[in-house]
């Protein structure tokens, strides 16, 4: 089947469509940006919620149960769930959906299980352009659940309108709970497997890190950065929801926050302004990717490589001089 | 880049023995492979529809229970259904030969039986699909 034909069908509501646009889109490079082209008019319409956490946290099992949460409320679902692959032979094995059976067979629900494939932030080097289909495709809410992660993979903030960290009873005393990372870019903490001894101690370290951080704003700090993104700061305080995800207590509550998460993003401004911020990451994302695949397809750069190693070799120039002038002839070409 | 072979490893039916389906899904992310494992007590309605979303090239069904004439044939209709014939059925279990014949004659991909080294698995699939890594 042609792009052109899936795109039709996909139009026409085929989740099979669906299901082979996302890997044209995570494995044809040259062909996906214009599909995703193609479906930019029917995108910006979900909610994407990001839940992340450590391995073993109940990421999965909270995924099914707020996703049928997302059902009870009328919403049609999209998940994404990602694990990784591993380093040594490329392979993945993708066990996510082993948690949510009672999605498989709803139609309103689409359950997407991607490998990281030499992506180190949490998410698939991909995962933001199959939500972009199964926004397109129309999924009201788009459940994004991150690899297993430590304190420093922290691609969801900048891929989710709302990021969810799970944690669980034994997740740390006070000081891990002040670290930097994964901690910070919370909208929202889950304590999960709270029937547990040590949860209502971790809600209140939790409580007392998060008022710490309310109680001394700095109007000098608009924006702070996380990796390579700037996160827009706001003056939302994340709540602690306790969650025992094998019997759904407290779904509801988490869903609730969430979408008061959501009114506040859209009251506040803040969803247009994560917007414009993930549109500029987006284009420069984009500009960089195409360069970088164009820039050694041109003759002005190979055969201008091969001279200046000779160069650097015989002493005559160096490898700092030898990229500029490559760069700088790349322009002049324009 | 290569497009990577995916296969969704199911456990079709009431049988409880996930041990082999687990050593298989394994060896096939050991092989380079992306596996989906759907887990134990699945319906034929399940594993085809996660096969459709999933969009994999293959699926793979361990079935003990004696139940595998009714559960591949009905996988294998129901891809059909949702216009996935393309999508390969294979597995493995306890299947007497002439029952093997039979789902063979129906369009069934290989099956393997107890003892199978799982190397002969990774290499079946290789040889099944030459352009995928």
């Amino acid at each position: 089947m042609t792009t052109r034909e899936l795109l039709a069908e996909f139009r026409a509501g085929s989740k099979r469509a669906c299901a082979r646009l996302m890997s044209v889109v995570e494995n044809e490079p040259d062909v996906a940006a214009a599909v995703l082209d193609e479906l930019y008019p029917m995108m910006g319409r979900s909610f994407r919620i990001g839940i992340t956490g450590p391995p073993g946290a109940g990421k999965s099992t909270l995924v099914e149960k707020l996703g049928r949460e997302c059902r009870n409320r009328g919403k049609t679902v999209g998940i994404v769930a990602v694990d990784p692959t591993s380093p040594f032979s490329g392979g993945a094995l993708l066990g996510d959906r082993v948690r949510m059976p009672s999605l498989f067979t709803d139609p309103g629900v689409f359950i997407r299980s991607m490998a990281t494939r030499g992506g180190v932030g949490g998410l698939a080097s991909r995962t933001k352009e199959v939500c972009d289909v199964l926004d397109a495709f129309g999924r009201d809410c788009i459940i994004i659940e991150t690899v297993g992660v430590g304190q420093v993979e922290l691609d969801i903030a900048g891929a989710a309108h709302s990021t969810v960290v799970v944690l669980v009873p034994e997740s740390g005393d006070a000081i891990q709970i002040m670290k930097a990372g994964l901690m910070e870019i919370a909208d929202l903490f889950c304590v999960n497997k709270s029937d547990r001894e040590g949860a209502d101690r971790l809600v209140m370290e939790i409580e007392t890190m998060v008022g710490m951080k309310a109680r001394t704003p700095n109007p000098e700090c608009r924006t702070s950065e996380v990796g390579d993104r700037r996160l827009a700061v706001s003056d939302w305080v994340p709540l602690v929801v306790k969650t025992v995800a094998t019997t759904g207590f407290g779904v509801s509550g988490l869903l609730d926050q969430l979408e008061a998460h959501r009114k506040h993003l859209e009251g506040s401004g803040a969803m247009t302004e994560r917007r414009r911020e993930s549109i500029r990451s987006e284009i420069v994302e984009l500009t960089e990717e195409w360069l970088r695949r164009d820039l050694w397809r041109r003759p002005v750069t190979t055969g201008r490589l091969n001279e200046l190693v000779e160069q650097v070799l015989d002493g005559s120039t160096t490898p700092y001089r030898a990229a500029e002038a490559i760069s700088r002839d790349v322009l002049a070409a324009g | 880049m290569g497009k990577k072979l995916r296969v969704l490893v199911a456990k079709p039916g009431l049988d409880g023995h996930d041990r082999g389906a687990k050593v298989v899904a394994r060896a096939l992310r050991d092989a380079g492979f992306e596996v989906i494992y759907t887990g134990l007590h699945q319906t034929p309605e399940m594993i085809a529809e996660a096969a459709l979303q999933e969009d994999v090239d293959v699926v793979g069904l361990s079935v003990l229970s004696g139940a595998h004439m009714t559960l591949f044939p009905e996988t294998m209709r129901l891809l059909k259904e949702k216009g996935a014939a393309d999508i390969l059925v294979f597995g493995g279990g306890i299947i007497p030969r002439e029952d093997m014949e039979e789902l063979y004659k129906q369009g069934c991909g290989r099956l393997f039986g107890p003892g199978t080294p799982t190397a002969d698995i990774v290499t079946y699939l290789k040889e099944k699909f030459p352009d995928r890594i």
